[in-house]
């Protein structure tokens, strides 16, 4: 315990009213009335195993954050006060960064709607995976096309397209454009479309 | 140790609480003329203190949605849509149907149409110097903390609602809901992060505020930030600055935390003259005592004149 | 920018409290305007008119810095006799191909040294088809490679030439005075000069002016050339290449400048390569040509190692010189592929899957119904998401079902919603808006069965490829043969079972680039090789991982390091912070003034002099000022001392682009598609080259016509709150902010509240041709009527973060949105359309689609024969269509039914 510490933690004393004459609190507002919750207290920025640093999922700015992390899970997410971005600060998105990754509305398993379907059920991760893996492969070889309607090489498919990439990682989006480059699927897109 | 200012309060409370040599006083200095009304503030203090949501209805107060400090809105950001200054033509107003806070809409025409304002401010618990909630509180669960400031222990509350009857700005309040909170019943309201300060943390409304709209430091020093800040406007052009809460002088021996509007506190929805509702606790007491006293020796005198 | 970067704004805020005046142009009064000193209310949809006014207040008073204009900027060049511009020609430049709808640029080339016109057409030739250049967004490719002008064109340097760049936009900007200002954009002369003495006396040696803007700007019809506008200003006012200036997109997601930069786009390849072209890119020479422009300045001159080296990082040591590293692999483009172009090929049934990967165009992207009803006629969609946003659940509870159109039972998609990792669940790296990259540490594993992209696309492909082993296809090899072996880590049991998490950091490794014999990493893209002894997967990215060190990761603190910050993350190219900052210091190489210094030439620095100074100099070290070019020069060495702009053909800042746009060399104004006032300027009404649906599921609502009742009386335009974050799938499912914005809204002014009857936090709803959505009315001084061409025009604000999902649901405001997008770069228009707006709720089930039925048969826009898209006098037409090139022969063929 710190010297400040010493002083401003609550007397041991038993009695209520020992306490307040023993701190000089006569009237019982301030030391004398501390619970051992409140003198023991200290924040979660403190106690974190660890700090991940991190950055703001939000819009383009690129806000440093400092991500607390306790047994596993995120406790905290503030603004990196090192970051000559953002000084520490965040948005009010950027401030409900752990209200995003710690929601109980996140989906945690795959959900699998089957043509006409009217609900979702659950699939198991793997199963899932070979499953798009089989309609990727049999769409790519359906709508696969080696010449255009000019007779130029086009060695492509225009039936599978994709949408996404602004708010994934630069080794996603290379990986993405990578893969389906290779399998000439060429209706990549994202949001720097729109 | 008890003296006429005792439960009025003394000006530096941190002392007067039992504190020996307590850290300087802590607060905040909100400066509604840099507010962009972004709620980061609301968002943070949520996020950090764990305050479950408020509630999911548009008020068409301006932006917003918050309503007041309460429970569940410990920092809490009033929108103000006023016109400005220049003067408006006389023309019948039409009665639009709009909400009460802030000025009536104008029917101007475009040419004559003022400088419009859109005011923002983000309110919070004042941390009186005289904090009549901690004067009421009869369990000891709202203590002065060494840095000055006003907490609720949750552990110690009883939820009697004192505290809520006693606050001149209505911010104090029992939390209503979400069914299942563990604190539901309880009287909550801001802490100043008592737990970041006692790690020399900022408080998280603060440590996010995009624009230093909320400043967070040593009372004193906020309070000449605040006076060159005033000074500044002024000599900008913006008569209409002032400061709320930072005169030890007033009826709550001045706030922790104070602010810089733009307008007549009414405006923002903040009482113009607060006075701590235990005031006249001192010479009530006095009175009481007085009364209790003259029993006491009119008992005794009869005894003494009771014949043998 | 208050609204939608409050972070950012807090640079604004302070240089406000250090005296700095605030000036705040917006149709409506923000959270911006509020902290401004002025705000100047100005109709949706006339920012070149009023830019173009500025240009005119520059020019007219010469206020333009002469010193940077004439050396830094093309307005010394001599442009083609041939050249003919808007005053002449009704609104069109020359060139204008009315079956088309596209130009031929060669008559907006710069003038040869003997005039002679050969050199004209060599300049243009590269453009080549221009229906395909325009279907392709080559715009996006040339707005990076620059345009392929000769390096040494004639020029005046006393700017006096009636036909240099300088003499050509005085003209061309004359008619842009403050009283047309007025007319067109609703802005009193009074204001409209105070933003011109705020923008002139804030530009010049010891001050800069910086320009923001977002996708107001880009999602118009004229998109590129607003920005073409505000580019042309900041040259004109030397305000490029300079501390406190430049021109800063803020852009709105988290990596959406490395989703450009690593493109997942359909016409570009990484380090905004293009991608190959069935009808000008049979080889990989006629590939690498068409970027390096053999005979222009600059470093594109080395493309043949960028291209090379990113076939080597696909493909790998399948990829040799002996097949020119595997070239032929590369699928070919032949037209637009563009994400509104599949949305339809989608109601068509042309595409059977498709992937969404944390995007929600159920509500996010224009013509909301489209995007829907093309999702309800897939055989399967893949959709990666942290929540079950609109797009995932659009067959059961799309706006559609409602109204019949989309029928649960009967609806055969197949639907995957795979659960996605957060930000703090991965590693890797974000590009931020000014070109940053920061590396994220991973905080924690992601929940259940969650994974990154980088996960799912790393076995996606794994498994492809297992499935496709035994193939002796041709068609496969490019799958078989790429280099796709990344090592796995992450939980010790997942990677036995094969299951592990590639490394993020392998990945970064390869887009860097290495020496392919040792591995080590490529600290510069200079060492890049084109005889595949080095790979590298992004060339602008080469340096990230310069030393073996992940230089994105760096985090040195701010207090213990320069303002530049040059130690946090890394930004491309090369660490540098502001791109072009050559233009920081004069034609001798010293800073314009002490108080704007920051990159400068040091003679006695090194052997022979180096430029030196706060950040990375964006310019050869070592090239001293005085350096001119020898006689037949190209490329690198054709960059002369005062050349800052590397990346441009000629070296100079373009006032005038004489090629690589679409739809002009000079920004000129042109109506929305769809709006309530004719062009005042000239008979062209809006972008005659603009990319245009017209198909029965995209009705636009018509220009009125005299005697026709104006059923869309309104502007109406969207924007994003600060509490939300675009459609909604990362902040209506989080209590914190759902609670903030609890419901769609609609503002409107007391004016137009009193004219239509509409109660403050009553319903409303709004109708367009496509649809009619609802929203309480939010009636505000906020947004005022303004008085343009003479009458009052209502302008009505509306957020876009709702749909039927999340916390907190409403209308889509991008369900009132039809799909017409600027020629340049296939963006939409979203940011301007007409409407009608009526009290109370709209009409649900079939009777909406009766209704807003209704609304389009009486305006029109059914009828498409009433809505032409040249509207210039045939006149002009037939004599902008003389000036065009002969060489229209070489066409290739096109899609017709686009236009």
């Amino acid at each position: 315990m710190t010297e400040q510490a010493a002083r401003t933690k609550r007397s041991l004393l038993p009695w209520p009213v020992l306490r307040q004459l023993a701190d000089g609190d006569i009237l019982g507002r301030g030391r004398s009335v501390r619970s051992r919750k409140t003198d023991e207290v200290e924040p979660r920025t403190a106690t974190a195993d660890r700090v991940a640093r991190s950055v703001c999922p939000y819009c383009a700015v690129g806000c440093g954050q400092n991500v607390f992390v306790k047994d596993d899970k995120v406790v905290q997410i503030e603004g990196d006060p090192d970051s000559p971005v953002n000084r520490g600060r965040l948005c009010p998105k950027g401030s409900a960064s752990k209200n995003l990754v710690t929601s109980e509305l996140r989906q945690t398993t795959v959900k699998y709607r089957r043509p006409y379907g009217t609900e979702w059920e659950e699939l198991d991760l793997h199963t899932a995976m070979d499953m798009v893996a089989d309609r990727v492969v049999r769409t790519r070889r359906d709508s696969w096309q080696d010449f255009d309607e000019h007779d130029r090489k086009v060695r492509r498919t225009m039936g599978i397209a994709s949408l996404g990439g602004a708010t994934l990682d630069n080794e996603e989006n290379y990986l993405i454009k990578k893969l389906f480059t290779a399998m000439g699927a060429i209706q990549i897109e994202n949001q720097a479309r729109i | 140790m008890i003296g006429r200012n005792s439960l009025y309060g003394p000006l530096d409370p941190a002392p007067d609480a039992g504190y020996a040599a307590p850290p300087p006083r802590k607060g905040f200095f909100t400066d509604t003329s840099v507010c962009i009304g972004c709620k980061a503030c609301e968002v943070a203090c949520k996020e950090w203190n764990d305050v479950p949501e408020n509630l999911f209805e548009m008020l068409g107060t301006s932006y917003d949605n918050s309503h007041s400090l309460n429970a569940n809105q410990w920092r809490h950001v009033a929108f103000i849509e006023r016109p400005g200054t220049a003067p408006v033509p006389d023309r019948p107003a039409v009665d639009l149907g709009m909400p009460t806070v802030g000025a009536a809409p104008s029917d101007v025409p475009d040419e004559a149409k003022p400088d419009f304002q859109w005011l923002m401010s983000s309110d919070v618990c004042k941390h009186c110097t005289h904090a009549a909630c901690l004067d009421v509180c009869p369990t000891g669960s709202l203590f002065r903390s060494e840095f000055g400031t006003v907490v609720v222990q949750d552990d110690i509350c009883n939820g009697c609602g004192y505290c809520v009857a006693a606050c001149p700005y209505g911010v104090i309040d029992r939390r209503q809901g979400p069914e299942g909170d563990p604190k539901v019943g309880i009287a909550q309201k801001c802490t100043l992060c008592y737990d970041r300060l006692t790690d020399n943390q900022r408080p998280a409304c603060a440590q996010a505020c995009p624009t230093e709209s909320i400043l967070y430091g040593d009372v004193e020093e906020l309070r000449e930030r605040a006076n060159e800040r005033v000074a500044a406007l002024h000599e900008q052009g913006v008569m209409d600055a002032r400061l709320y809460g930072n005169d030890p002088e007033d009826g709550v021996g001045g706030t922790g935390a104070f602010f810089l509007l733009l307008d007549e506190p009414e405006v923002y929805g903040l009482p113009p003259d607060p006075v701590v509702t235990t005031k006249d606790l001192p010479m009530m007491f006095k009175r009481a005592g007085m009364a209790g006293t003259a029993m006491l020796v009119g008992a005794a005198l009869s005894f003494l004149r009771r014949p043998r | 920018m208050a609204e939608a970067h409050p972070v950012g704004f807090q640079w604004v805020v302070e240089a406000k409290k250090r005296g700095a005046r605030i000036i705040h142009v917006d149709p409506r009064f923000t959270r911006t305007s509020a902290l401004a000193h002025q705000h100047v209310p100005i109709r949706v949809g006339s920012d070149i008119a009023f830019l173009g006014g500025i240009i005119n207040y520059v020019l007219e008073n010469e206020l333009d810095f002469r010193d940077y204009v004439v050396n830094y900027t093309n307005a010394a060049t001599i442009v083609s006799e041939d050249f003919q511009d808007t005053d002449d020609l009704d609104g069109l430049f020359s060139g204008f191909d009315p079956e088309t709808r596209t130009y031929d640029p060669t008559s907006w080339q710069y003038a040869s040294e003997d005039d002679g016109g050969e050199q004209h057409r060599s300049q243009a030739s590269t453009s080549g088809d221009h229906v395909e250049h325009r279907d392709t967004a080559a715009g996006m490719q040339h707005e990076s490679h620059g345009h392929t002008a000769s390096a040494h064109p004639p020029r005046d340097e006393t700017l006096q030439h009636p036909r240099c760049v300088f003499q050509v936009l005085k003209r061309h900007y004359a008619r842009y005075t403050p009283e047309v200002v007025e007319q067109v954009c609703g802005v009193s002369p009074e204001d409209f000069l105070a933003v011109c003495r705020a923008w002139t006396e804030n530009s010049g040696r010891e001050r800069t002016t910086a320009l923001v803007y977002s996708v107001g700007w880009t999602q118009h019809s004229v998109g590129v050339q607003y920005i073409r506008a505000g580019a042309i200003l900041q040259l004109l006012l030397g305000n490029m290449g300079r501390p406190g200036g430049g021109i800063m997109a803020l852009r709105g997601h988290a990596s959406i400048q490395g989703s450009t930069d690593i493109p997942t786009l359909f016409n570009i390849l990484p380090g905004y390569l293009p991608m190959p072209n069935a009808a000008s890119h049979q080889t990989l020479t006629d590939w690498i040509d068409s970027v390096r422009n053999p005979g222009a300045k600059g470093f594109w001159a080395n493309a043949g190692a960028y291209g090379v080296n990113l076939l080597k990082a696909y493909w790998g040591d399948a990829a040799t010189p002996d097949n020119d590293f595997c070239f032929d692999y590369m699928p070919r483009i032949t037209g637009d592929h563009g994400t509104y172009r599949t949305v339809l090929d989608m109601i068509d049934g042309k595409v059977k899957g498709y992937f969404l990967l944390g995007q929600n165009p159920a509500v996010g992207s224009a013509h909301g119904r489209a995007q829907r009803l093309g999702m309800a006629n897939l055989d399967w969609l893949v959709v990666r998401d942290l929540f079950a946003i609109e797009s995932a659940t659009f067959w059961k509870d799309a706006p559609e079902i409602e109204t019949g159109e989309i029928v649960t039972e009967e609806c055969a998609t197949e639907v995957f919603l795979f659960p996605a990792a957060s930000h703090v669940e991965k590693e890797g790296t974000f590009t931020q808006t000014q070109r940053m990259l920061q590396w994220r540490e991973k905080a924690v594993e992601p929940p259940g069965d969650a994974t990154s992209e980088l996960w799912f696309f790393y076995h996606l492909g794994r498994m492809v490829r297992e499935r496709l082993a035994d193939s002796s296809d041709e068609r496969d090899r490019p799958v078989l043969d790429l280099a796709w072996d990344y090592p796995l880590h992450g939980d010790p049991e997942q990677v036995a079972a094969g299951w592990g998490e590639p490394s993020a950091e392998a990945v970064l490794k390869e887009i860097n680039g290495f020496e392919v014999a040792t591995g080590r990493p490529l600290s510069s893209f200079t060492e890049m090789k084109d005889d595949g002894s080095t790979l590298g997967g992004c060339w602008i990215y080469t340096g990230v991982y310069a030393d073996g060190v992940n230089q994105a990761a760096r985090r040195k603190s701010r207090h213990e390091q320069s303002p530049v910050a040059p130690e946090w993350g890394w930004a491309w190219p090369l660490n540098r912070r502001i791109l072009y900052n050559r233009a920081s210091a004069d034609p001798e190489g010293r800073p314009w003034s002490e108080r704007k210094a920051y990159v400068w030439w040091d003679p006695e620095k090194g052997e022979a002099g180096e430029w030196v100074g706060d950040d990375v100099p964006d310019f050869e070290k070592t090239k001293p000022p005085s350096y001119r070019a020898p006689e037949g020069s190209d490329g690198v060495a054709a960059i002369e001392g005062i050349d800052p702009f590397i990346m441009q053909g000629d070296g100079k800042g373009a006032l005038y682009v004489p090629q690589g746009l679409v739809d002009g060399p000079m920004p000129t104004h042109y109506e929305p598609v769809e709006s309530p006032f004719r062009n005042l300027l000239h008979g062209q009404q809006a972008n005659p080259t603009r990319k245009e649906y017209r198909r029965a599921d995209n009705p636009l609502n018509p220009v009125p016509e005299d005697g026709r009742p104006d059923v869309f009386p309104f502007v109406f335009t969207t924007s994003r709150l600060t509490e939300h974050h675009t459609a909604g799938g990362m902040s209506r499912y989080l209590e914190h902010l759902a609670e903030l914005q609890p419901e769609m809204f609609v503002e409107v002014s007391p004016q137009l509240a009193a004219e239509r009857g509409l109660e403050h936090m009553g319903w409303c709803h709004v109708i367009t041709a496509r649809s009619a959505i609802e929203g309480r009315v939010m009636v505000t001084e906020r947004l005022r009527p303004l008085r343009v061409e003479g009458r009052t025009v209502h302008q009505v604000w509306m957020p876009y973060h709702w749909g039927q999902g999340g916390l907190v649901s409403g209308d889509s405001a991008n369900d009132l949105f039809g799909i017409s997008l600027d020629p340049n770069v296939l963006i939409q228009e979203s940011k301007v359309g007409t409407c009608d707006v009526q009290p109370g709720r709209r009409p649900t089930g079939r009777a909406l689609r009766d209704y807003v039925e209704g609304y389009a048969t009486r305006s029109g826009a059914v009828d498409e024969v009433s809505t032409p898209i040249v509207t210039a006098s045939s006149d002009a037409v037939r004599r902008s269509q003389e000036a065009q090139d002969e060489g229209k022969d070489q066409h290739a063929p096109h899609q017709v039914e686009d236009q």
